[in-house]
């Protein structure tokens, strides 16, 4: 079972937890400081695999992590997962890359800015600490399914506050008075004749 | 195009995330916090109904202000109303909230579970999954009242959507995982099962994950999910990289399902129809093949993810424990990884090696890479690797390479991180007792321990090693030459100090002949070093003087000086005060023959579990030392303790301190019996009102049962015996009534005062199960050297029981408390009436015990010589009938019984299948009573 799922930089700045067994808020804190301090001590190239801190459970845990970047991705997990397996799920089937689709080439501010929008993605890849789905296509249209619902609920219900909005934020002066179409000259496509 | 458009970002969101980076100081954070959680505040609070919009970037706030580490202690309300909008963003970003501040406690449960109810409802696939999610997520015990006959409903409709499915499978597991007892799964067991054949493989891959949860639980109902997921595996295997479409990762077909079908695997013993079983060692073959094939890409994911496969493959293969063939070339193949570039498969097989190590088809194989391991411990750059290295080492030295591994291990110890150095010195410390053979190795060695890495050095580890000086007669003059030496370093350990002081205190008169070595010289050395030591090792030196003046009368005028100093008598510490005072009294009065019988040699320790082991263990974590070591310790830590059950430590050193338990009173690991004899009146007052008192009461000793399970199949014979007692039991039952005769017999030539005995019921025994009526007066509380004693004890069966009654026994011998713990064999089998009955009666009886929680199972491996003869006497002992001519294949064995009990009658039956080819039984028990299933399964399964 994974029992946690942690993002955070090279400062140690949490960019992203998902506990999957219930701490409360100070254990939370304090998990993500001392798996920072374990992680961020190690050496590039050394294994991806070390044992838990003191507080996510010791040795009956390993933290599985990777670095890229400014982040580092870690998942606590017990011995039931494959190692192997889970470092290919945060590489790429699943994580990084659907992040990386879903985002066009993710980077820490795009975690920072869309917290709402990693919590899906994750959400459509583990849930419960079990891992749900690891055919990356299959994340991305879920994700794609639900931005189009979003986008077409903006559509309809969020038009007038938009509409509000945009007209408080208009920079009058900016707007061009006269609107020049110029030469519109429809050019009719050249249908193939009937027979 | 990208999922997430970068322009669709919320503005008041950004603003405000910006606005904290740029926070100059964490104050200035903390205010643009506080400022933002009011202004949300109020926007919640406010009378105007928000925008989904405005709702969800209010929320997306309070998530970030989270993830910074502040408390949210509002919203939860808002949240729980968004959950029930018809609209999709508004809804998910309730379940999102919830799902990342709402704990398990939380009041609104009740609400909420309103709501998820009609998102199940809704047949929306959407907005069902939102709500399993939120189960899943949240998965309170509430939660799974409401909804655990619910769940399994939606996972195996027919019409229900695949990613709803998944969904719903990793929910149930998440709601089997914290309620148990609310997921029912019967009915669904079946359908369950199927999935692993469900054409879409995310359901599998979701599905998989709780059939293996489920069968870890219930193996028997689940069995099915062997034959489906050996095929399913088989499937891909077989398939070629490009058969399974997008569930094929790098040219490697579906890995992540193919690691958990293998783990799912690894939950039953090997298949038992020979169809399945030559499919899957096909399978385990292909994969092992594979990895020898050339890589198809040279992406580290490509590697990754056929490792990942062929490592769970070889994690089968050592848990079948049963395919040599395989077990060897799995070997080979770690043993390849062991010198590959990548460290993650150096570390993933070293990790897996040690669990090769403990199979015996594989610990050679696993023995020839020594060489590698040694290396990988010298050179590796990462302390994970070389914490893996270590612990290889340790799984598999045995007594061919010890020696070597030992001084490796040491040599290491100089360099070794800090982190693992304390774990490295109680290995070292295990191995070179358990495998020592000449004991002037082992003492060198943990001399050397302590030379290199004193301060790792827990004090078990230096009371074992004077544990197992006292108790071997032939190693202690090398031992007292040995320490000696080392400390005549300028500069030695306090641990050391305190080993020498303890030795040369006991057997500095074996080296005493030596002009180089002489009392004096003793003492100097040990003197010099007395100032720089703690309390409870000047404490220890001060007791090694007084057994100096014993040994050596001529130091007793420098001796007498030194405790006579006012540093010693005035000392501001009590206890070296007090020990300084009584130490130099008694060296002034008492006669040399009270002086040698107070000081005496240290008696022989008691055998007993090595502490060292059960410190290792507390520090692996339960389950990280397995039970074959900790059996083989055992036994090989009787054979260098020699028995002996007296109970004398540190502070029994020094005659006088029983008052004031000092610090290293604690030499046993536990405060057992204290005080050296009685001393003779006129050995002083001081002493006699010590010990008027009639010393520390001993808390009761560990309890000791290696006699218990010799007794399940027979009732007479010797249950206990040590240097000083034999404990002889005679036993007959009938029906549910049975009575034992103890028989105590004194070994030695001295009596035993205050001999008496109590026998226990731990628990509920006492009340409810077995009622135990001790019908002897009290035995006699003096045991005449030589003399044997007896006690009769009748024991009633009220209904079926699990424990034993526990005897203790306690008595003085030359004035050491003795204190000792048997569990007495009285088991459940013993109310057994044998029951004949013919093939059909049994197999008919067989089938009405067929309810799953009436039949116990144990495959086991023969610990005793399977012969034919041996075996039936074991069974007709066991009490039940041995029926001949019932079981179609002749070499199983099946008995039948009825265990007698006041309140009712528990019908047995049984049926031992050997397996000579594989030294394997497989015990099936079937009784009308679970429990009585159950324990007779566990209590067999030792027998044979």
């Amino acid at each position: 079972m994974i029992k946690a799922i942690l993002i955070f930089n090279n400062h140690g700045k949490p960019r992203l937890s998902k506990f999957y067994e219930h701490y409360n808020e100070d254990t939370e804190q304090q998990i993500i400081r001392e798996t920072f301090h374990l992680v961020s001590k190690r050496d590039e190239n050394v294994c991806n695999f070390l044992e838990g801190g003191m507080l996510i459970g010791g040795s009956d845990y390993k933290l599985i992590y990777r670095h890229y970047a400014t982040l580092y991705f870690v998942f606590c997990v017990d011995s039931s997962e494959s190692e192997l397996g889970i470092l290919d799920l945060i590489q790429v089937k699943v994580f990084v890359e659907t992040l990386d689709k879903c985002f066009e080439n993710v980077c820490e501010l795009d975690l920072i800015f869309h917290v709402d929008k990693v919590h899906n993605i994750l959400a459509e890849m583990v849930m419960g600490g079990m891992v749900l789905e690891t055919n990356m296509n299959e994340i991305i249209t879920q994700v794609d399914a639900q931005n189009k619902m979003e986008k077409s609920e903006a559509g309809i219900a969020g038009a007038p506050a938009r509409a509000v909005s945009a007209v408080k934020n208009m920079n009058l002066p900016e707007m061009p008075r006269n609107i020049n179409i110029g030469d519109i000259s429809i050019k009719v496509p050249n249908l193939p004749s009937f027979k | 195009m990208p999922a997430v458009s970068k322009g669709d970002g919320m503005r008041g969101l950004a603003v405000f995330i910006s606005d904290i980076r740029n926070c100059k100081s964490k104050e200035a954070e903390i205010k643009r916090i506080n400022k933002e959680l009011a202004n949300i505040r109020s926007k919640f609070k406010g009378d105007k109904a928000l925008d989904g919009y405005s709702k969800k970037k209010y929320v997306c706030k309070l998530l970030f202000i989270f993830l910074l580490g502040h408390d949210i202690d509002f919203g939860h309300m808002e949240a729980v109303n968004l959950l029930s909008s018809n609209k999709y963003t508004e809804k998910q970003i309730g379940y999102l909230f919830i799902s990342v501040l709402v704990n398990s406690n939380s009041e609104l449960i009740r609400l909420i579970n309103n709501a998820i109810k009609n998102d199940l409802s809704s047949r929306n696939p959407t907005f069902m999954c939102l709500a399993l999610h939120c189960i899943a997520n949240v998965g309170s015990r509430e939660m799974a009242e409401a909804f655990a006959s619910e769940i399994p409903r939606i996972l195996v409709a027919g019409d229900t959507m695949d990613s709803v499915k998944q969904s719903a499978a990793l929910c149930l597991l998440r709601l089997y995982k914290t309620s148990p007892d609310l997921v029912l799964m019967g009915e669904w067991t079946s359908r369950v099962v199927h999935l692993l054949n469900d054409q879409h493989m995310g359901v599998v891959t979701a599905a998989i994950s709780l059939i293996t949860c489920l069968s870890q639980k219930n193996p028997d109902e689940f069995k099915t999910c062997v034959s489906l997921a050996v095929s399913r595996l088989s499937r891909i295997v077989s398939s070629a990289s490009t058969d399974l479409q997008d569930y094929t990762y790098y040219f490697v077909p579906a890995p992540w399902l193919s690691c958990k079908l293998l783990r799912l695997l690894q939950c039953y013993p090997p298949p038992e129809d020979g169809a399945v079983k030559g499919r899957l060692v096909e399978c385990l073959e292909t994969i092992l093949n594979k990895a020898q094939e050339p890589p198809k890409s040279k992406k580290v994911q490509h590697s990754n993810a056929k490792n990942a496969i062929l490592f769970e493959a070889i994690s089968l293969i050592i848990h079948y424990d049963s395919e040599p063939n395989l077990l060897v070339r799995a070997c080979n193949q770690l043993g390849q990884f062991l010198q590959h570039r990548e460290t993650n498969l150096r570390y993933l097989a070293l990790e897996s090696m040690c669990t090769l190590a403990s199979s015996e088809f594989s610990h050679e194989a696993v023995k020839t890479h020594i060489e590698t391991v040694i290396n990988a411990l010298k050179t590796e750059r990462d302390v994970s690797v070389r914490q893996r290295a270590a612990d290889l080492l340790y799984a598999m030295c045995d007594r061919s390479n010890a020696k070597q591994i030992v001084a490796e291990m040491l040599s290491y110890l100089e360099t070794a991180d800090y982190s693992i150095r304390e774990e490295m010195v109680l290995k070292v410390a295990i191995l070179a007792e358990k495998y020592a053979v000449d004991y002037s190795w082992y003492v060198d060695t943990i001399l050397n321990l302590i030379r290199i890495a004193g301060d790792y050095v827990s004090e078990e580890v230096w009371y074992r090693v004077i544990q197992i000086v006292i108790n071997r007669d032939d190693v202690q003059g090398y031992a007292a030459k040995t320490v000696f030496e080392a400390l005549q370093a300028p500069a030695c350990h306090e641990n050391m100090v305190k080993v020498g002081g303890y030795i040369l205190g006991e057997f500095g008169n074996l080296i005493a002949g030596d002009p180089r070595s002489s009392p004096l010289v003793q003492f100097n050395l040990l003197h010099s070093k007395f100032h720089l030591c703690s309390v409870p090792t000047r404490a220890l030196l001060l007791s090694a003087y007084i057994k100096f003046i014993n040994l050596f009368p001529e130091t007793k005028a420098t001796i007498q000086e030194v405790l006579r100093c006012d540093s010693q008598i005035r000392n501001s510490d009590v206890e070296l005060q007090q020990r300084a005072v009584e130490y130099l009294k008694l060296s002034s009065i008492a006669s040399t023959d009270v002086l040698a019988t107070v000081l005496e040699e240290m008696p022989p320790f008691p055998e007993r579990e090595s502490s060292i082991l059960a410190k290792l263990k507390k520090k692996k974590g339960p389950g990280a030392v397995s039970v074959t070591e900790l059996e083989d310790s055992k036994r090989e830590g009787g054979e260098l303790n020699g028995g002996g059950d007296r109970g004398p430590d540190t502070a029994a050193m020094a005659a006088s301190n029983a008052s004031t338990p000092s610090p290293s009173a604690d030499l046993l690991g536990i405060r057992s019996a204290a005080p050296v004899g009685a001393a003779p009146a006129s050995a002083g007052s001081l002493l006699v009102d010590v010990f008027s008192e009639a010393g520390p009461i001993a808390p009761s000793a560990a309890v000791n049962d290696d006699g218990f399970l010799r007794f399940v199949c027979k009732n007479n014979g010797v249950l206990f015996e040590n240097q000083l007692l034999q404990i002889g039991i005679k036993s007959e039952y009938r029906q549910n009534l049975g009575r034992m005769y103890l028989f105590y017999g004194n070994k030695t030539s001295v009596q035993f005062a205050s001999f008496t005995t109590t026998v226990s019921c731990p628990g509920e025994l006492q009340s409810h199960i077995l009622s135990m009526h001790l019908c002897t007066k009290p035995v006699e509380p003096l045991v005449e050297g030589g003399a044997q004693i007896q006690q009769v004890l009748n024991i009633e069966c009220l209904t079926d029981f699990s424990d034993a009654p526990l005897l203790n026994i306690k008595f003085r011998y030359g004035g050491a408390l003795q204190n000792l713990t048997l569990k007495l064999p009285v088991t459940i089998n013993k109310f057994f009436q044998p029951t004949e009955m013919t093939s059909s009666d049994f197999f008919q009886r067989w089938k009405q015990l067929s309810q799953p929680q009436q039949e116990a199972q144990k495959i086991f491996k023969a610990n005793h010589s399977m012969d034919t003869e041996v075996l039936k006497a074991k069974l007709l002992g066991l009490g039940t009938a041995l029926l001949d001519n019932v079981d179609p294949n002749p070499e199983n064995y099946v008995c039948a019984g009825v265990i007698q009990t006041k309140g009712q009658q528990v019908g047995c039956l049984l049926r031992l299948e050997p397996n000579a080819q594989a030294q394997m039984y497989r015990l099936t028990l079937r009784c009308s009573k679970d429990s009585v299933s159950r324990r007779l399964c566990e209590l067999l399964a030792e027998q044979f």
